[in-house]
């Protein structure tokens, strides 16, 4: 069998590229959004909301900076290609590394602290970033990154429904997790749902699923159709950008879903804010 | 149209304030997120002198990014609101005239408003690079040690904010989904 050897620097290199771009350049997908939505925009307070966001993430691009100051916490999804094999280092070190400089180099904020209770000391690097690395076929290692801010981090909520509340079950929960974040997540936002699996696999599901680019749709029309309603029933709710009133609320809903459990029919809701920072690459 | 306003707020600016205005800051506040807060209210809780005087000034919810060489500051958009408002109160008591921050507040937070004379602002969320176009200069005043969650001074020039609740208390901010009780 063949190996191919990948330099751990190399995976450095190409995490902090990914870090240091995503937070400077917003991607085309919500760019077109935002646009779109401004067009359409009937309320005055609104359109000038988004006309200023839409001005703000050109002026990150333009002068390299992140376009909002909460830079997140990194998460990375990854497909390790199982012929591949790490020159010079761990792969989790790489990875750490290249999210470490891009923090520091980058001048993007460090938000994570060392303990959730007791000491909430400042990491300093924004280390650790979270992987989840699955093994693949292959000798590439896909990355599948994003960092999201904990205004809409907080806003997010998952429940184990049991398969009698149905698709409508579904959609209440989806929507009651919305309209309780109501003005605070920074709208318009990005939904991201996972639904099925179990606990844990819900809420990575819906990680991932604001981690998609919201110009695409599920691949099951059934899963898309219920992302298109959603977001119209979202817009519905008036609380438009910023939360001061309008029609654009969501800029997307992306759905992934995974085989469950006779017993259970799992729903995580992740809240993204408009600065849906997301990059993909491939080593 | 937007209002140009200067601070320290005076009371009658402070009244001419409409939930819904427009505005364009000039002049100097403080900056204090989570940490900070929680500091400042213990001390209070304690009967013991704050850091900084926060008799007429205006607090900015935020947690700035670094400065790039060259930049006053880093990117500094709003942080939520509703997180610092168990302390609110407190401040307000306190002297403390406005706040700057994104999202809801608490009905408490919107008596003590009332009962000070008080307005809270809301700045954009997520529209930190903009934003920080119009901070000229900022220097740190207490709680180095936090880091971007220390307290600092910023000195803005047409600072863009909308007043979301007023001294009266009302507010422009949509906290119940409009079609709340309709089929959706
Ligand atoms: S919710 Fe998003 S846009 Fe708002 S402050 Fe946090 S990261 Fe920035």
């Amino acid at each position: 069998m063949d190996i191919r050897i990948i330099k751990a620097a190399a995976v450095t290199d190409a995490v902090k590229k990914l870090y240091m771009d995503m937070n400077y350049y917003i991607g085309d997908d919500i760019m077109s959004a935002l646009l779109k939505a401004e067009d359409g925009e009937s309320s005055p307070t609104g359109k000038s909301v988004l006309s200023q966001i839409i001005e703000n993430d050109r002026i990150a691009a333009r002068e390299e900076v992140p376009l909002c100051q909460d830079t997140g916490m990194a998460v990375l999804f990854v497909e390790y290609g199982e012929r591949v094999v790490i020159d010079g280092g761990s792969f989790e070190d790489a990875v750490q590394e290249g999210v470490r400089r891009a923090y520091i180099d980058g001048y993007l904020r460090k938000s994570v602290v060392d303990d959730p209770v007791f000491d909430r000391v400042n990491t300093k690097d924004n280390t650790p970033a979270i992987i989840y690395t699955t093994i693949v076929p292959g000798d590439k290692i896909k990355i599948l990154a994003g960092c999201k801010g904990f205004g809409s981090e907080n806003m997010s909520a998952i429940k184990m429904l049991t398969p009698s509340a149905g698709l409508e079950g579904v959609k209440k929960f989806i929507l009651d997790t919305v309209k309780y974040a109501g003005p605070n997540p920074c709208p318009p936002i990005v939904v991201g749902v996972g639904i099925g699996g179990t606990f844990e696999k819900a809420a990575m599901l819906a990680k991932k699923a604001t981690l998609r680019p919201i110009n695409t749709d599920n691949s099951d029309p059934r899963y898309a159709a219920l992302e298109k309603e959603l977001l119209a029933d979202i817009n519905a709710m008036g609380f438009g950008p910023a939360g001061l009133g309008g029609d654009n609320t969501a800029l997307g809903v992306n759905i992934e879903y995974f085989p469950t459990h006779i017993a259970g029919m799992p729903v995580a809701v992740n809240i993204c804010c408009h600065a849906a920072r997301h990059k993909e690459t491939e080593i | 149209m937007a209002k140009k306003i200067t601070l320290p707020l005076t009371d009658e600016t402070i009244k001419d304030l409409k939930a819904g205005d427009s505005v364009l800051i000039t002049g100097s506040m403080l900056t204090g997120r989570d940490a900070a807060h929680k500091r400042l209210y213990e001390l209070l809780e304690n009967g013991e002198k704050l850091p900084v005087d926060i008799d007429g000034e205006v607090i900015y919810y935020v947690g700035p990014a670094p400065a790039k060489p060259g930049h006053a500051v880093g990117p500094a958009g709003p942080t939520s609101s509703y997180r610092m408002d168990k302390y609110a109160p407190a401040l307000l008591d306190r002297g403390l005239k406005g706040m700057i921050g994104k999202g809801a507040r608490n009905q408490a937070v919107i008596d003590s408003m009332i009962k000070n004379g008080c307005v809270y602002f809301a700045a954009i969320g997520g529209a930190a690079a903009l934003i920080s176009n119009s901070i000229k200069k900022m220097e740190t005043l207490a709680y180095e040690d936090l880091g971007t969650e220390a307290i600092y001074r910023f000195y803005v020039e047409d600072f863009p904010a909308i007043v979301a609740i007023d001294s009266k208390g009302n507010s422009v901010l949509v906290t119940k989904a409009v079609n709340d009780g309709k089929e959706s």
